[in-house]
């Protein structure tokens, strides 16, 4: 009677974003990898010869952690709040698996998973271009993937979280606002974070961003970042840890009654 | 386990804060049965779904299904439910098969299979030349079916239908009639909601009426007419209109079994039809119109649940 099961849950909700992807991927291409090279061609290059080098490197290899890391927070973001709230509120596709054996977790597991895959593309694709450039100086550099991983279930599940309480989508227009902008400008991206006045420094201590840039720029330069790699990624875990917990209390809260 | 009910509630209650949707009902539903919730909006059918569905917790009471406890297994009943929601919850950007794969994969069932089953039940249920389209421009009806089919991915041993045919048009519903009748000779159990009271005639082999959260009647479609109506029912117009109805009824007493003045005509609850038009005549009443019917099921729900408009 029992079925015996060819795929876990958690893949299979993995599979149905996989098989959105497939039909959606054309429209992703440019505001994840396009986007990505032509900062880093203007800023890195452009910005870049007036700047000089910075922290004892030329400035397109000093920005390129940094957006690599910043592409990775921008996905984990932008994927995590319209096509969550729609898939509870338009699409209903998670009342749809409610119905099957896939379960809560599973549900925010397949959708990080998700996440993770299409961060591990764009990385890969942009590390590529950038060897091009000379912008990779160590051997360590492939572990920004790694990093960026992290990052993305970091952000991303508190996002998700967030996505799945709300009801409205005029919420994600604060959440841009007032966190992910200054976030993005502010987390030692374009510029080193002891250029702010120490509130901001302190702030860009909390942004999961920054962390995410010191362990990228101390990979593909090859030099130890700010603090320990132990406190940096502890500090990403952290994030990543309690926004699974609170992602899947929020689904929770929505799904059962 | 061949015989034992499929779903056995006893006391089961859902409360929503001080709203108490269902309000401490006892049923059983046996293998191959089809078996109906019917009732006005609110009266508790949709909420005592989702808890046989497993996604809604029962505040009180005892919910088995297929054997099992329907809080703490969960995850095991729901493998071998088949739920078409009364909400569409089709994934618009996937194709038609897509949908049914994607689905089918939910259960754990291998690719290859996934794939074998969605073209059957595509098949089965008509869409196969929709296989490879998108879901968005599909009818309402389309829709529906594909969401059936979707339901027996799994090749479930019950199937949930929460108001199947709600806001389609007379084919659509007749085509979805004629499929999940056919299901039900394949030995499939059904359950299903609905309002629809031609539709409870139609599959239904046993049916409750609920009402403000509780069971009212329970019975087979013909069962419940016999103990709740008459044979036929005889509808009144009279030329006078809407004035003269409550006069009209008071002369009417003792002609039927009952008597139950509408704004625009009575009806007459009685056994022979023929017998009470003719004692209508020997007390001199002149109706202008006159129809003589069988009694529906719907006589039984309006005299159980009341005329008033629940919205």
């Amino acid at each position: 009677m029992a079925l015996t099961r060819s795929v876990h849950p958690t893949f299979a909700v993995l599979e149905r974003h996989l098989t959105l992807y497939r039909r959606l991927w054309q429209a992703s291409v440019f505001s994840s990898f396009v986007m990505p090279v032509l900062f880093l061609l203007s800023i890195g290059i452009g910005v870049g010869g007036y700047v000089g080098s910075v922290q004892g490197v030329d400035y397109l290899s000093w920005i390129v952690p940094g957006v690599l890391a910043s592409t990775a927070f921008q996905i984990a973001v932008g994927e995590s709040t319209y096509a969550v709230l729609g898939d509870f509120k338009w699409v209903r596709a998670y009342h749809a698996m409610r119905a099957t054996p896939v379960n809560v977790a599973d549900m925010v597991r397949g959708h990080l998973l998700y996440l993770v895959f299409r961060v591990t593309v764009t990385v890969l694709a942009f590390l590529v271009v950038v060897v091009f450039f000379g912008g990779l100086h160590s051997p360590w550099a492939p572990a920004t993937v790694l990093v960026c991983a992290l990052v993305t279930v970091a952000v991303a599940a508190p996002v998700t979280a967030f996505a799945a309480t709300i009801d409205q989508d005029s919420y994600f227009a604060l959440l841009f606002r007032l966190i992910v902008l200054p976030a993005a400008l502010f987390s030692g991206v374009f510029f080193p974070v002891e250029q702010l006045v120490v509130g901001f420094r302190l702030l860009a201590y909390a942004s999961p961003l920054w962390h995410a840039v010191e362990l990228c720029r101390a990979a593909t330069l090859g030099r130890a970042p700010a603090w320990p790699v132990w406190a940096h990624a502890g500090y990403l875990l952290v994030w990543a840890v309690v926004g699974v917990v609170l992602a899947v209390r929020a689904f929770r809260g929505r799904l059962e009654d | 386990m061949a015989d034992q009910p499929l779903i056995v509630a006893r006391g089961l209650v859902k409360r929503f804060g001080d709203f108490t949707a269902v309000d401490g009902i006892d049923l059983e539903v046996a293998p191959g049965e089809a078996f109906g919730f019917l009732g006005p909006n609110g009266a508790g059918k949709s909420s005592t779904m989702r808890m046989i569905g497993c996604v809604s917790v029962p505040t009180a009471g005892e919910l088995r299904i297929l054997g099992m406890d329907a809080v703490r297994d969960g995850p095991r009943i729901r493998a071998r439910l088949g739920v078409c929601p009364q909400l569409d919850n089709l994934d618009p950007d996937l194709t038609v098969r897509e949908n049914l794969v994607t689905y089918a994969r939910y259960f754990g069932l291998s690719r290859a299979e996934s794939r074998r089953r969605a073209d059957e039940l595509l098949e089965f249920v008509q869409l196969s030349d929709r296989a490879n389209g998108k879901v968005e421009p599909l009818s309402g009806g389309m829709k529906r079916r594909l969401t059936i089919a979707r339901a027996m991915v799994n090749e479930p041993d019950l199937v949930l239908l929460d108001e199947p045919t709600t806001g389609l048009d007379p084919q659509a519903r007749h085509l979805l009639w004629e499929r999940l009748f056919r299901l039900k000779q394949r030995g499939a159990t059904l359950v299903l909601t609905t309002h629809y009271m031609d539709e409870a005639e139609q599959l239904c082999d046993r049916l409750v009426v609920m009402d403000g959260g509780r069971i009212v009647a329970e019975g087979s479609p013909r069962s419940l007419i016999e103990t709740y109506s008459t044979a036929e029912v005889v509808e009144l117009r009279f030329p006078d209109g809407l004035e003269g109805v409550a006069g009209h009824a008071a002369a009417l007493a003792g002609v039927g079994k009952r008597v139950d003045p509408l704004p625009d005509r009575v009806l007459v609850y009685v056994d022979d039809g023929d017998a009470a038009l003719a004692e209508v005549q020997r007390r001199g009443l002149e109706p202008s119109s006159v129809l003589v019917r069988r009694s529906t099921l719907e006589d039984v729900f309006l005299h159980l649940t009341g005329r008033t408009l629940v919205d």
